[in-house]
């Protein structure tokens, strides 16, 4: 052997379990994302070209287009798209993530994180909602207005609101989030009402219009998902710092453009292996069925791949009602995905398994090894552009990315 | 003469784990035979070029 992966896989997960991501601020995505640019749209899940992109996407990046002010219509907005003077870039390479199609343009508001303990950052823009929304690749003029009031009235706001509570611990919110019931990726009821508890008393302290503060709590209240903006960047500056540990088979993305899924494993660096993206197994909302959807797509795997989300279904047996499945299924995805990491959570427990901590930290090898594949939990976007969110449910993802890694893997540190 | 112990198991109820092929717990269930079958693949699943990969990588 030409390293030692049981020791790097150590330092992997030590690296993973002593990390304190926390909520810094809010900005803009031009001004605080590395990298970005006017000219650029952010993507989730591994490079993708306009040409290739699913339906979803595009629809979200239209709506971005257009959003920007940089497109009139449709048809302009694609046109652009297409021209070549529009950068496309996954959020993972500008130390950023996003839900669905993870669309993120200069305007747009953005949480900024910090993992306290190593000093890297993580970038998220604000959820949403659910149903008609840009995630999900809806970019009617209502999407576009409800994107406008959050960068002129929601992130202002919870700005300073923030900046007066001080930083939010997210470890700290998670945990307490996991024994209420959430699992962090499809559900983030709990999340949501702790998140409204800690910011309440500032929020109703600033000399502001009441009338823009109540609809600001409104909103949080009725978007249950509000706090998977917040999850997710936590995850992402969990996870990052295992990056490029020499001889690590710990995988630290996993993420899906609606056409591929890729992966990055620690020992190889960013090198991105994909298959394609896999139909998702869910449940659908009324008036839609499985013909609707999309495949799978999003960065919220980034949940998964940090030890919650899908790892943490046990926590969270009420979420079979949004993803589909019984509570014991949602109890065994959980123990299976013990099979496949390499340490167990001291942070992130599951009250019904003994308060175990959550199975942490996705190994390359032991999926070779047991041929279980990573269990992930997603919503589900209709395939076409400009209609939003048809349901959501379970997935698996392709084979072929963790047989393409495993091959690298072994033609660089094996015998 | 001398009982082989084996045959003590014959006048008891079988309790039996099944590894590998299903269908071999499935012909005792259809015999009413209480089985339990474990959850157990090959290494690699079988596959022989995942299987030589991960022994290139002393696994």
């Amino acid at each position: 052997m030409k390293v030692d992966i049981e020791k790097a896989n150590k330092e992997a997960a030590s690296r993973i379990l002593k990390a304190k991501p926390t909520v810094v601020d809010i900005s803009t995505v031009g001004e605080a994302v590395p990298g970005m640019k006017k000219n650029m749209i952010l993507h989730a899940g591994p490079p993708v070209t306009w040409d290739r992109m699913c339906g979803p996407m595009r629809g979200a990046v239209i709506g971005g287009l257009l959003y920007e002010g940089m497109a009139k219509n449709q048809k302009e907005a694609e046109e652009l798209a297409a021209s070549g003077d529009i950068i496309f870039e996954p959020c993972h390479e500008h130390n950023a993530v996003g839900p669905m199609a993870g669309v993120a343009t200069w305007s747009m508001p953005t949480w900024v994180l910090e993992n306290k303990t190593f000093g890297n950052k993580a970038y998220c823009t604000l959820n949403e909602g659910l149903g008609k929304v840009l995630r999900y690749g809806a970019f009617s003029e209502e999407v576009i207005a409800k994107l406008k009031w959050m960068e002129t009235d929601l992130a202002p706001i919870l700005k300073k609101a923030l900046e007066k509570h001080g930083e939010l611990d997210m470890k700290n919110l998670i945990s307490q989030a996991l024994q209420m019931g959430d699992e962090g990726h499809n559900r983030n009821r709990a999340g949501t009402s702790l998140l409204i508890r800690e910011l309440a008393p500032y929020l109703v302290m600033l000399d502001e219009d009441r009338e823009k503060i109540a609809k600001v709590f409104t909103f949080m209240h009725t978007n249950d998902h509000f706090f998977l903006n917040l999850t997710m960047p936590s995850a992402k500056c969990t996870v990052e710092p295992v990056a490029g540990i020499e001889g690590s088979s710990v995988i630290y993305t996993m993420a899906r453009n609606g056409t591929d899924f890729g992966i990055r494993v620690a020992g190889l660096g960013g090198r991105w292996f994909t298959g394609p993206a896999t139909m998702v197994d869910g449940l659908y909302l009324p008036g839609f069925t499985a013909e609707d959807a999309a495949p799978d797509i999003g960065d919220s795997t980034i949940t998964e791949t940090s030890g919650i989300g899908g790892f943490a279904m046990a926590a969270a047996p009420a979420i079979v009602k949004f993803v589909g499945g019984t509570p014991q299924d949602a109890v065994n995805f959980t123990k299976q995905m013990y099979e496949i990491t390499v340490t167990e959570n001291d942070t992130y427990q599951i009250p019904f398994l003994d308060f175990r901590g959550t199975p942490t930290g996705i190994d390359l090898l032991k999926i070779a090894e047991t041929g279980i594949l990573p269990r992930i939990n997603t919503g589900i976007a209709h395939k076409d552009p400009g209609i939003g969110m048809v349901g959501a449910g379970l997935a698996k993802p392709p084979q072929k990315c963790f047989d393409d890694a495993l091959e690298a893997f072994a033609e660089k540190y094996g015998d | 003469m001398n009982v082989k112990p084996i045959n003590e198991l014959f006048k008891k109820d079988l309790v039996v784990i099944n590894m590998g092929l299903e269908s071999f717990a499935d012909n005792l269930k259809d015999q009413k035979v209480k089985v339990l079958q474990m959850n157990w693949k090959p290494p690699a699943g079988g596959n022989k070029k995942i299987a030589s990969l991960l022994a290139k990588l002393g696994r």
